[in-house]
């Protein structure tokens, strides 16, 4: 330990910590300033980005001693006195804050760039933010936000908010307010996992297989748990429940007992008094592995030679075969004047959300948690739950899980990660214990986006009319089967593209390999059967001869339609909106009714590229699909809803307070909403296939109504009037010039027994079945874009030079981030 | 995880080499630290003892010129070498090649010296500083000597430089003289991901009556150490300074010089094409100068 001095925020500090401190740690265990985050610790990422007399540095791998004696700003030092600096105001006027968890360093970076350059062009901001990531926002928020930042500083005008269009006669919905938390995320209060601490806590690390596919012969704790400071050190031996979890398949060991089945699978796990001694720990884990054949590919995983790697899987390898079959496809291909066919392959691609899994398991009994509890930023707490629970062998309701806030998630926080580790351990230990994944851990650990291997085989006339698709994917699902037959069905079903198809044959094979598990991640399967749809419909129309865009016009699905899975799609069918948008678009861009799609200038080669796609929204396929929000008055007027539904910086919270302050006619500022805490909030169902807007916001908008109907019920008798003439007006309830506050009505409600809380459970409309040929899905959202690239043709090098894009349904909140970032 | 146990910024070279003398091999200089300390974390060593850093020095963090040399201080940083005026027209392809190292937060305490030290095969501040024939000042076994760049490198990530023992202090090189002399720097990155130089590439040209009197080239990495294509600059020398002798150049270049497939940068194919394109960019880029 030696003193380190130095200014904060304009504060000096003095404090005994050990040299070994990055200036990342410094400030948010000894300073206590846990507004900046750490998301890569190889500086990378930018997000931990800290001024150091005024110069933006990687606080994750600057020594604190280094800093001796100068001045720091961190995101808490924006502010001043009260008042937000421009640039946090500006991320909140333009919807540059999702998630929230890179938005200290954006802030950061950007603040320095303004101070040099207060009118910094958009080029300049690219190379200040060169190495500040960002994972929701796509960026043009963010741009806009640092624009008008230095247009405030330099005394001007900001860049004028592209508020949505607002929808009549909503009052709230559709226009501009700020995100829940946003204040909290601006100014460095905002809290996710890793920002909690608890007094004794204790640190945990989890010893992962160092080879795709082993035996374990032996392990050997003796030594690690030797070690002074460590607490606990634990093995499969030690799972008092089930020791597997999954969401669809109950098939991943909580900690690996005979085989490990991928480079990162879990075999011990270690609590220390410190973070440094439970890696040390690690180290002293002797694992004796007997290594066997790997399976390192779908197709060989598919052949007799492979290695089985679930003996109880009863179709072996092949986690499912899914079917498509629609039409007469041999037919199809008769008809059909071209016939392309190729194969694609697509990556394993990592959702590189920028917070690193973390949780916390406190025991039952410490402090105020009565239950054994979990703080984890999840996608979906009550699923948690139920793993948990059955891994520790107790009921459901002796856990609770509390949901922080989230630092990204993109389908990649749905399964476990170190939820289950830290209920053992604190368990065991009778202590807080946390587990914060470091980046390689994340990368390595975590289901990622599948890879896939795509055959595909398109027709189409003379007159550009598609004939049939026959198509057949290899999904490679990994070690575990995650969500992989949910994905994997999702690819399949959307194989023809949001096209007329008569007559299709899809096939797709879902196969358990060595790699590293495949599972959700936006876009959920059909990301990568779009890329090969698109390819096709661009070969077919070069072949035919015909522009590319209206080719995709000439076969858009529209109303009437069936498509090949056997729905009739009977309303709402936006595709043909969405190409003739962004048809204009491009006009616009050409300034004339016609398109170039490709030229050359110089050694430099241009083209646009178009490409539509089409995405389920819900569950679908005939699984039950609700979502539940309760609802409460307070006699100070505010209204608080509760469900169980994840803001991972898609904006939920957002959109439950915005239904709510509708329905009740209060103001918008006046709604709070509590997300996640399985005792407090009900179940929202799981924060995928981008349903929650749909469901949990129709569950919030029927509970505020319900809670409308009670307080109009109990305001009648209040004031003596016929509950049908009562009118609601900014948090008034009132009749005939009488009017009384919803604070008011609360009182009177409390006063005589009534309970001033409601809550709905709603109900997706029933889909059907792959394969049953009813409606698998209640909606759809349809999209088009279009993108201009720059090809260098000395070096090869590409550039991606605009992007035009165009969906259909009214947008709800004014972030446009979630749009622009779909995009990627 | 901690990387080390004890943080020295000491205030002079003397101090610096008095302090790696007490702790007798258990102390590693540090600079920056943007490779070190990352690459500290990614081999999980046990943490080193002490870390000796060198960029408090008011000696090493300084941008000078002499009237024969302009000399630069191994901890000064990339953003420093970037904005002084000193630099732009003296060394401009050192000012380039700086100025795409990492992003901001990397170049505001990334060294020149760090990345020479490091024995990176293509820093891309070495390439320039090979480019610009500098030589280096080192404390090696206790003594001061100055000496080219290119003989502080080994092999692949090995330095002359002992870093629990030795220090580099300075560079220096001669700047160029304006309307005659020219350099430039270029190169070609993977547009995300790794960030490895797929090839880099700078030259320094001297003009006389319109044809090349001298020209030294840099492209890294083609071997384990920096190294100068001197077939190259011999072919260059005494032709006229025209896009024809250029495209010859870069044909001799491409033709002569055999860069390996590599799995972070890119296939030996792709790369052997690329030398003839960037040696032409570069080249013209230092001529369009004069």
């Amino acid at each position: 330990m030696s003193s380190l001095e130095l200014t904060i925020n304009g504060k000096r500090y003095a404090l005994d910590v050990p040299e070994s401190r990055t200036l990342a740690h410094f400030l948010r265990h000894d300073a206590g300033l846990t507004g900046t985050k750490i998301g890569c610790e190889e500086a990378e990422c930018g997000i931990c980005t800290v001024l150091v007399d005024g110069t933006p540095v990687d606080s994750c791998i600057y020594p604190a001693f280094k800093a001796r004696g100068r001045s720091i700003t961190t995101v808490e030092g924006l502010a001043q006195d009260g008042h937000l600096h421009p640039i946090q105001r500006q991320f909140v006027r333009h919807g540059a804050v999702q998630c929230g968890f890179c938005t200290p360093g954006l802030m950061m970076t950007a603040t320095a760039l303004l101070e040099e350059n207060p009118d910094p062009s958009d080029a300049d901001i690219k190379e200040a933010l060169k190495d500040t990531f960002c994972r929701c926002t796509g960026y043009t928020s963010v741009l806009h936000a640092i624009q008008s930042a230095g247009r405030e500083l330099r005394g001007l005008e900001p860049l004028p908010v592209n508020d949505p269009e607002v929808v009549e006669p909503l009052k709230v919905i559709s226009r501009s307010v700020p995100p829940q938390e946003v204040y909290a995320k601006v100014t460095g209060a905002a809290r996710y996992t890793d920002d909690y601490h608890f007094p004794g806590m204790l640190y945990a690390r989890t010893l992962r297989s160092p080879h795709a596919h082993a035996r374990i012969i032996r392990i050997d704790t003796a030594a690690a748990r030797a070690l002074p400071g460590v607490q606990a050190v634990l093995t499969h031996e030690d799972v008092p429940g089930e020791n597997l979890h999954g969401l669809v398949y109950r098939d991943w060991p909580v900690l690996c007992h005979d085989v490990v089945r991928y480079a990162g699978d879990a075999v011990a796990i270690v609590a220390a008094d410190s973070e440094d001694t439970a890696a040390a720990a690690l180290h002293l884990i002797q694992v004796e592995y007997e290594l066997l054949p790997v399976v390192a590919d779908p197709k060989f995983a598919h052949t007799p030679q492979a290695p089985v790697l679930h003996p109880n899987h009863p179709t072996g390898n092949l986690l499912k075969h899914i079917k498509v079959r629609h039409g007469d496809v041999e037919r199809g291909f008769a008809e059909a004047d071209v016939i392309v066919e190729r194969e694609y392959t697509t990556p394993t691609t990592e959702h590189a959300f920028l917070e690193p899994e973390c949780a916390i398991g406190i025991p039952a009994g410490y402090a105020e948690h009565e239950k054994l509890t979990v703080y984890v930023g999840s996608q979906i707490p009550y699923q948690d739950r139920n793993q948990i629970a059955r891994s520790m062998n107790l009921p459901e309701e002796a856990v609770r899980v509390i949901g922080t806030l989230i630092g990204g998630g993109f389908g990649g926080k749905e399964d476990i990660a170190g939820q289950i580790h830290v209920a053992l351990l604190a368990t065991v230990t009778g202590r807080p214990v946390k587990m914060l994944y470091t980046r390689q851990e994340s990368l390595i650990f975590h289901p990622k986006r599948h890879a896939t291997i795509i055959r595909i085989k398109t027709g189409a006339t003379r007159e550009g009319k598609l004939t049939a698709v026959e198509a057949e994917l290899y999904g490679d699902g990994g070690a575990y089967a995650s969500l992989s037959d949910k994905v994997m069905t999702r690819a399949t079903t959307h194989a023809t593209g949001p096209y007329e198809v008569p007559h299709a044959r899809i096939d797709c094979y879902a196969m358990y390999t060595n790699n590293v598990p495949s599972g959700a991640f936006r876009g959920f399967g059909v990301t990568q059967s779009a890329f090969a749809v698109e390819q096709n419909m661009d070969l077919l129309a070069q072949a035919l001869n015909l522009d590319p865009l209206e080719f995709r016009l000439l076969n858009a699905q529209k109303v009437g339609v069936t498509t090949a899975t056997g729905q009739l799609l009977r309303e709402s069918v936006g595709l043909i909106e969405t190409l003739e948008d962004v048809r204009q678009d491009l006009h616009a861009h050409f300034q004339q009714p016609q398109i170039t799609w490709g030229w050359r200038e110089g050694t430099k080669a241009y083209g646009w590229g178009i490409a539509c796609a089409y995405k389920n929204t819900g569950l679908g396929g005939g699984a039950p699909d609700r979502s539940e929000a309760e609802i409460e008055a307070f006699e100070d007027g505010s209204i608080e809803v509760r469900t169980a539904a994840a803001d991972m910086g898609q904006g939920i919270a957002h959109v439950v307070a915005q239904c709510a302050a509708e329905e009740l006619h209060v103001a918008y500022d006046k709604v709070r909403v509590l997300l996640c805490d399985t005792d407090l909030t009900p179940n929202g169902g799981p924060t995928t296939a981008s349903r929650q807007t749909f469901m949990t916001g129709n569950a919030a908008r029927r509970a505020a109504i319900a809670l409308r109907e009670a307080l109009t019920q109990s305001a009648a008798e209040m004031m003596d009037v016929p509950p049908q003439q009562i009118r609601y007006e900014e948090g008034l309830l009132r009749y005939n010039g009488h009017s009384v506050e919803v604070g008011k009505v609360v009182g009177w409600m409390k006063a005589n027994g009534l309970a001033p809380r409601t809550r709905h459970e709603y109900h997706a409309p029933a889909t059907q079945p792959l394969g049953s040929g009813g409606d698998m899905h209640f909606a759809f959202s349809y999209a088009t874009q279009a993108a201009l690239v720059e090809v260098d043709t000395e070096t090869g090098e590409t550039k991606v030079l605009k992007i035009l894009s165009h969906r259909r349904g009214p947008a709800l909140v004014t972030a446009a981030g979630p749009l622009q970032d779909a995009r990627h | 995880m901690k990387l080390w146990n004890h943080y020295h910024t000491p205030a002079s070279t003397a101090e610096a080499l008095q302090l790696l003398r007490d702790y007798a091999g258990q102390a590693r200089v540090i600079a920056g630290g943007t490779d070190l300390l990352v690459e500290m974390r990614a081999a999980g060593h046990a943490p080193q003892e002490a870390l000796i850093d060198i960029t408090g020095i008011p000696e090493l963090t300084r941008i000078e010129a002499t009237p024969e040399y302009i000399l630069i201080g191994a901890g000064v940083t990339h953003t420093q070498l970037v904005k002084s005026p000193l630099l732009a027209g003296a060394a401009t392809c050192l000012v380039e090649s700086c100025g795409v190292v990492g992003g901001p937060q990397v170049r505001n305490v990334a060294t020149l010296g760090g990345n020479v030290a490091h024995a990176l095969p293509a820093g891309d501040g070495t390439t320039s500083l090979v480019a610009l024939a500098a030589e280096a000042e080192i404390v090696k076994d206790g003594a001061r000597a100055w000496l080219p760049v290119e003989k502080l490198f080994l092999g692949a990530g090995r330095s002359l430089l002992n870093p629990a023992q030795d220090l580099l202090l300075r560079f220096r090189f001669a700047p160029v003289a304006a309307g005659r002399e020219a350099t430039a720097f270029s190169r070609i990155m993977r547009p995300q991901g790794v960030a490895l130089p797929i090839m880099g590439c700078a030259v320094w040209v001297q003009v006389t009556a319109g044809h090349f009197s001298a020209a030294r080239i840099s492209i890294a990495p083609i071997g384990p150490t920096p190294a100068r294509a001197t077939d190259v600059e011999a072919a260059l020398s005494g032709q006229p300074a025209t896009a024809t002798t250029i495209e010859q150049a870069a044909a001799l270049a491409q033709a002569t010089l055999h860069p390996r497939t590599s799995k972070y940068r890119a296939t030996a194919d792709y790369r052997q094409e690329m030398i003839g394109v960037l040696l032409r960019r570069t080249l013209t880029a230092a001529i369009e100068r004069i």
